[in-house]
């Protein structure tokens, strides 16, 4: 074992005082340390995308990423996408086409569409349906996940 | 969303209301086993070989191991059945003298931390005498072959046979005689949540609370009491949000048993979150099978005897409840699927290998079967020279109710229409045309189709013949409306994705006359539930629905009963609807929270007429329905790589009364993925020695959006009195006929190659090598 290190993680736009052996994980520090276990573990390493989160402005597979690496840097999780009792858009549209189904993939699938549309709102569908290729559900056979995301990207568009 | 719930007094049953889940799921407020932390981690040791005499192991000093020879009270898993000569086996906690597959758990590390168990592992020595491994099930019947059990020196360890009276004359009468030779690689479920437990003692009590990722929390109580022998009522199972099952978490996993023990020893609590690498070789795998038929058709290509072998490889051990048995059996019961032939015979055969036991999946044998039985189909039509379809609907059954040559009562379905609508839909005629000029142009494009019966919602009957020591099939529910007027149900199911908590709820309102929004649904927690099988074989909505139904009309008449005696008019002339208790053609009525709250505080009110509170429950027990599809697939093979793209992909279903369209298209959705991934792609791939080069999701391949089609859907509602609610099952249907209509369609294009792949998945290696042989063969 490795001796710990004190680190500052921000997530959600707070501060999160933590001890971690540099050897952990950001998804680990996420949900065991900062207690946000919305971002979820599928593979640990790094192919069906339950774990992305938002640092920095990109979308990121939290469990290939350390914690120390994310020093300093925004993290956003599923947990700070709905304002108060107000749902995301993104959030919102995966209820309305049915885009989850066991819901273990879902915050990963929307931190990365989230964090790509923010980056590319412009993006165009295959590059988009591209991107959605990076995560793997078990559940719903993607159909209505695409539909959900192509509904929030045309809203997104159109703003 | 709200709008759905804003038409007061419409009926439920039959919308796409929004889920009730997904609210928590969207924001990260699911609550899934691995989010509980614990006092102590624990990871496992497992056996790196497949066959072997564990000679020694060596702990590091001061760490917490706990091996077989610490587990001296507790039971070995020893699943029953009664019959088709099935020989028990047993399968230690932990290995116990020999390992039998790689991936089984050896010794359990526990530390403070995940990261330090991880570690200790490490340094944990585990000397093994390797001995030679049986991996494939031909090889596992050969003469000689070592056993894998002292007890089943032929590794069979259940074999069934039928033979039907007339067989013999009918085959020998046959006009035609085909033959198909198919084989159905392995896979695993690979729900996206893997495994994980998390046992918590509690001192003041001296219970134990197993939260755990698991389809059938009552049956995993049950058997965990059993095998260290406590008390059933000291033990709580609880199945939180759980991340995807598929048949693979209705599985008792020995992990479970090891943690309850050792949650008791240390009297703490301990977790265990299986990463993907161990679900991949020890989570279950399923659908290793060798299949071969032989179809006997008379000259107007009416199949008049069918017979089948086949071989199932069952792994290592037997999986609890059900057995290895599920796979032979359900294949040996359900082989002939939706074609009406009488002279039947078959053998089915379990076989012990040194490889992961196999356990249900969301299909179970079907997609191997129908993908067999239609393969003969789409030979035999090339054979007369008609469509394939033609030939279908010359020998799908028809009249209801059908008996099928093992026993089966076919309840009205729809088996020659959804192939009617689905060869009209997709197109057949203007493909043929397509496909010759693309054939000209070097293109191979094919088309195939899927027919097939899904047997649903079955009960005691239905498991009862197989045999089984545990006879899983009724389900109870215990509708509660409380004196705010809402209502709480509890059921012993256990979904997990398939939306229950909102269907059920739609069953209720219309029931009741509340919106869902007022009806709670609690599931997964043996502490609120009554007892149970849990959710798989497409069950839930049959039977819990079923069961929800029955005492939801109690509870209605009983809010019926108060109401009328309130509201002074009698029983006939009470409505429930938006809410209230009506008197029919009246401005009359009342709140129905005022006619629940009378049920508990006002019940001097009816003279001791009416029993106080309004919970009502109910037990249904079906003997079983069938659904039935058609899927039609389009797809386009280059024949230089052996890529295949799937063009179009249609689904004709027919599942009898939806009661929420949008939640079973997605059920059939995430079928069609995943019967697409048995056509394609998903295959455990183990080398001659038995271990297995397929551990990782780089390596065992679950398609991505990219890889999965537009699915078109089209519905029929056949409504059977063989369920309660004329609702028939469907959440394995998605997956049994897609693996036959991309094979059957892969084959079409390769028609003019005359080569003819019977082997799934039917990866792009084995459509080159399938080609290459043929071009080699001299014509």
């Amino acid at each position: 074992m490795t001796d710990k290190v004190d680190l500052t993680l921000n997530v959600n736009g707070r501060d999160y005082a933590i001890r971690v052996e540099p050897r952990r994980t950001l998804a680990d520090a996420i949900r065991d340390d900062c207690g946000q276990t919305g971002t979820h573990l599928g593979c640990e390493h790094g192919v069906c995308g339950a774990c992305t989160v938002i640092v920095d402005g990109e979308p990121v597979r939290s469990c290939l990423m350390f914690a120390v690496q994310a020093v300093g840097k925004p993290i956003r999780t599923v947990e700070g996408l709905a304002a108060g009792e107000e749902l995301h858009p993104l959030q919102r549209a995966f209820i309305e086409h049915h885009g989850l189904q066991c819901g273990f993939c879902t915050p990963g699938f929307l931190m990365l569409v989230i964090g790509v549309l923010e980056r590319e709102p412009d993006i165009g569908d295959e590059d988009l349906m591209d991107v959605l290729a990076s995560n793997l559900c078990r559940c719903t056979g993607y159909q209505n996940i695409v539909k959900a995301v192509r509904a929030y990207a045309a809203e997104t568009r159109s703003c | 969303m709200s709008g759905e719930t804003r038409n007061a007094g419409a009926t439920w049953v039959g919308r796409a209301i929004r889920r009730l889940e997904d609210p928590a799921l969207v924001t990260g407020s699911g609550r899934f086993t691995a989010d509980l932390k614990a006092a102590h981690y624990v990871k496992f040791v497992r056996s790196p070989v497949a066959s072997g005499r564990i000679e020694r192991i060596a702990a590091p000093e001061g760490a917490i191991i706990i091996t077989a020879s610490d587990l001296g009270g507790v039971k070995p898993l020893r699943p029953l059945l009664h019959k088709f000569n099935y020989i028990p086996v047993e399968q230690p906690i932990l290995a116990h003298g020999c390992v039998r597959f790689v991936g089984e758990p050896i010794a359990a590390v526990v530390a403070a931390s995940e990261a330090e168990a991880e570690d200790l592992t490490v340094r944990l020595e585990v000397d093994i005498e390797q001995s030679d491994a049986l991996v494939d099930a031909r090889a596992a019947l050969a003469d000689g072959a070592p056993a894998v059990h002292a007890g089943v020196p032929t590794n069979v360890i259940v074999e069934g046979q039928i033979k039907t009276p007339d067989f013999d004359q009918r085959h020998a009468a046959a006009h035609r005689r085909i033959r198909v030779d198919a084989r159905s690689r392995r896979q695993n479920a690979t729900p996206l949540e893997a495994r994980g437990g998390h046992a918590a003692f509690d001192p003041a009590s001296g219970r134990i609370t197993l939260t755990c990722s698991t389809q059938m929390p009552h049956l995993v109580r049950t058997a965990i009491a059993d095998l260290i022998g406590m008390p059933e009522c000291e033990l709580r199972v609880i199945a939180p949000d759980v991340g995807g099952g598929f048949g693979q978490k209705m599985s008792l996993p020995p992990e479970y048993v090891l943690l309850v023990w050792l949650a008791r020893r240390l009297r703490t609590s301990v977790a265990w979150a299986e990463d993907r690498r161990e679900n991949l070789i020890a989570g279950y795998h399923s659908r290793d099978q060798y299949l071969r038929l032989e179809g006997a058709f008379d000259e107007n290509a009416r199949l008049i005897a069918l017979s089948g072998e086949v071989i199932a490889n069952v792994g290592a051990y037997s999986c609890f409840p059900t057995t290895c048995a599920v796979e032979p059996l359900m294949a040996m019961a359900e082989l002939p699927g939706p074609y009406d032939v009488q002279a039947y015979a078959c053998r089915a055969r379990g076989v012990l290998t040194h490889t992961c036991p196999i356990a249900p999946f969301r299909g179970v044998s079907r997609p191997a079967i129908t993908f067999a039985i239609e393969r003969l189909m789409d030979k035999a039509a090339a054979e007369f020279g008609i469509e394939p379809s033609e030939l279908r609907q010359r020998n799908l059954v028809a009249g209801f109710p059908y008996r099928s040559a093992t026993g089966l009562v076919f309840d009205a379905a729809s088996y020659r229409e959804t192939l009617e609508i689905a060869v009209e839909a997709i197109g057949l005629a203007a493909f043929r045309t397509r496909q010759r000029e693309a054939r000209a142009r070097g293109r191979f494009l094919g088309i195939g189709f899927g027919t097939f019966s899904e047997r649903t919602g079955y009960g005691t009957p239905a498991f009862a013949a197989r045999g089984m020591d545990i006879t899983p099939g009724w389900e109870t529910v215990e509708v509660r409306m409380d004196p705010s007027g809402f209502v709480e149900t509890r059921i012993g199911a256990s979904p997990h994705g398939q939306g229950l908590r909102t269907t059920l709820a739609q069953i209720i309102a219309d029931q009741l006359g509340v919106a869902p929004e007022r009806i709670r649904v609690v599931h997964g927690d043996t502490d609120r539930t009554p007892y149970g099988w849990g959710t798989f074989a497409s069950r839930s909505l049959v039977i819990s629905g079923g069961a929800t139904l029955l005492a939801a009309r109690k509870v209605r008449a009983k809010l019926i009963r108060i109401a009328s005696q309130l509201l002074e008019a009698s029983e006939e002339d009470i409505l429930l609807e938006s809410g209230a208790a009506k008197v029919m053609g009246t401005d009359r009525g009342l709140p129905i929270e005022t006619v629940a709250r009378a049920a508990y505080h006002q019940t001097h009110r009816f003279n001791g007429t009416i029993e106080p509170g309004l919970a009502e429950s109910a037990t249904y027990d079906p003997p079983g329905t069938f659904s039935n599809a058609c899927h039609a697939a389009i797809v386009d093979v280059d024949v230089e790589t052996g890529a295949v793209r799937i063009e179009k992909f249609l689904v004709v279903e027919d599942a009898g009364r939806i009661i929420n369209p949008m939640i079973a298209d997605g059920q059939i959705h995430g079928g069609v993925a995943h019967g697409i991934a048995n056509a394609l792609f998903e295959e455990i791939v183990y080398d001659e020695t038995g271990a297995i080069l397929t551990a990782s999701l780089a390596d065992y391949l679950p398609p991505t959006a990219q890889e999965m089609p537009f699915i078109a859907l089209r519905h029929l509602e056949t409504l059977s009195d063989a369920s309660v609610t004329q609702a028939k099952g469907l959440g394995e249907g998605g997956g049994i006929g897609a693996p036959a209509a991309i094979i059957n369609a892969i084959n079409d294009a390769l028609a003019p190659f005359n080569v003819s792949i019977d082997e799934m998945p039917a990866t792009p290696q084995r459509i080159r090598a399938a080609l290459r042989a043929a071009m080699e063969t001299p014509a």
